[in-house]
């Protein structure tokens, strides 16, 4: 088995299906991208609307947040995979089940999932700022949503954007669980690959691929939390505000 | 003419009543000191003032305009601008930034104008070579004289200082006084929760001292300090005057 991993014809035979591997890395940074973008908006309204005084709208995002935490990933995809088609087809009330593309499966799973996560990471950098900082934006005149866009969500950013680049990069490695619903996405392929060949190159060149996208965000992470943590220091003098 | 009127205002907490049926009026550019003992109400009032807290019942009317949870931003806006224990200050803003942000969003005052304006501020409480330092470099009570060139930036009638001293350094309590006393030769409307005896008996036109949610006695500062009548007062100078 290990032997088989030095021998260079079936180096060979795994990069001549280097555009499949292509084929399956895009559709996984297409997922990975959109997925994002879902989670995102998700964990913005879900985490923003937790911190509101307004109980029941707390209530909802608990649910959602406890919910998609405290279940794994893969069954959660699995029921996008083989209930959701029949969902919908009782609320359009088409004749057949409405399949999914698999992008749009992919975005779902990874949106929905780590949009939780997201959710949290908003709210508790929302409630790290200091209720003085509030009081103060009152005090001035700023309205409930303008204390919110000009003093409070810029001081929550810097806090959760080491965070939020994490769960970045947990996204990307879990849009791997397509795989197992036929997503055609880099695991897939490769796993496509492997089987059909019988040897092993197929998965190492698929770590490869996913250490390329992941990496950089680690990269990323590491910057951010130094930052996070470093004390911002005096901007330079224009000459004509030293009065 | 009354600046603020506070009438029969009430503040309940829980099981707790923090206010009880407060009666206050304040004139145009009086200097009011409040005292008292901790927990005897005298934030909460001020902070009803600027509605940070609501009232539970009562009425506040600053310049015959009723205080509303409808008008309430508009009334802080325009009226009333407060001082903080803990200076608040915009932690990820420098300085100037700090001082030109409300006028700037709120007043739509031009950028050029808002620094100008922010820096004549600075140069009054003696910080303007600070104007591109982040709050934390500074020491306290430079935060705090900061706190006050940025009440002044928003030209409100009506500041407010709630303990504005008490989270400083003794050694920094007097540059912050001596900001607040500079700034009461003008017609802006102060009133300050504090326990220095001294800044009261130099600025203050009125003094009132708070115990148990209510205002037990009034009078100008020299008469806390020579006759005050009540036994609950004399029993709180004795503590503070020493």
């Amino acid at each position: 088995m290990v032997k088989g991993l030095f021998n260079i014809s079936r180096w060979e035979e795994a990069f001549a299906n280097m555009d499949t591997f292509g084929e399956g890395m895009l559709m996984t940074i297409k997922v990975a991208i959109l997925g994002l973008l879902v989670s995102l908006l998700l964990g913005i309204i879900f985490g923003v609307i937790s911190t509101t005084k307004v109980k029941i709208l707390q209530i909802i995002s608990r649910i959602y947040v406890e919910f998609f935490q405290n279940t794994p990933l893969v069954v959660q995809v699995f029921f996008y995979y083989n209930g959701l088609p029949q969902i919908l087809q009782g609320i359009l009330g088409t004749s057949r089940p409405v399949r999914l593309s698999k992008l749009l499966l992919g975005v779902i799973g990874v949106g929905f999932y780590h949009g939780a996560y997201i959710a949290e990471v908003i709210r508790t950098g929302i409630e790290a700022v200091p209720k003085g900082q509030t009081e103060a934006a009152y005090s001035q005149g700023f309205t409930k949503i303008q204390t919110m866009r000009y003093i409070i969500l810029p001081q929550t950013l810097k806090l959760i954007l080491p965070p939020l680049a994490n769960q970045a990069l947990n996204l990307v490695k879990n849009t791997s669980v397509l795989a197992l619903v036929a997503g055609g996405d880099l695991m897939y392929h490769s796993d496509n690959i492997v089987s059909n060949s019988g040897f092993l190159q197929g998965y190492i060149i698929s770590c490869v691929l996913y250490f390329i996208i992941c990496y950089p965000l680690a990269a990323l992470v590491r910057r951010l939390e130094i930052r996070s943590k470093k004390t911002p220091t005096p901007k330079k003098m224009k000459p004509m505000e030293v009065a | 003419m009354a600046m603020i009127k506070v009438e029969k205002l009430n503040k309940v907490f829980g099981d707790l009543h923090v206010l009880k049926n407060i009666n206050l009026e304040v004139k145009e550019g009086e200097k009011l000191v409040i005292i008292g003992p901790s927990g005897s109400g005298k934030s909460t009032l001020i902070r009803c003032i600027n509605h940070l807290e609501e009232p539970t019942s009562g009425e506040i009317t600053i310049k015959d305009i009723k205080v509303t949870k409808k008008n309430k931003t508009e009334m802080a806006r325009k009226y009333s601008s407060m001082v903080f224990q803990q200076f608040n200050l915009y932690p990820n803003m420098t300085v100037l930034e700090n001082l030109t942000l409300a006028p700037i969003k709120l007043q739509k005052l031009p950028k050029e104008e808002a620094k100008k304006m922010a820096m004549e501020y600075l140069k009054r409480v003696g910080l303007s070579e600070k104007a591109n330092q982040y709050p934390q470099n500074l020491s306290g009570g430079q935060q705090q004289r900061v706190a006050i060139a940025r009440a002044l930036c928003t030209k409100q009638p009506i500041i407010l200082f709630d303990e504005p001293t008490s989270a400083l350094d003794p050694e920094m309590v007097q540059e912050v006084l001596d900001v607040m006393i500079e700034l009461s030769k003008e017609n802006i409307t102060m009133i300050c929760v504090t326990h220095e005896m001294g800044f009261a008996r130099q600025v203050a036109d009125r003094v009132i001292f708070m115990d148990d949610g209510q205002i037990i006695e009034e009078g100008v500062p020299e008469h806390f300090f020579t006759n005050p009548e009540n036994d609950r007062t004399k029993l709180f100078l004795s503590k503070i005057l020493r």
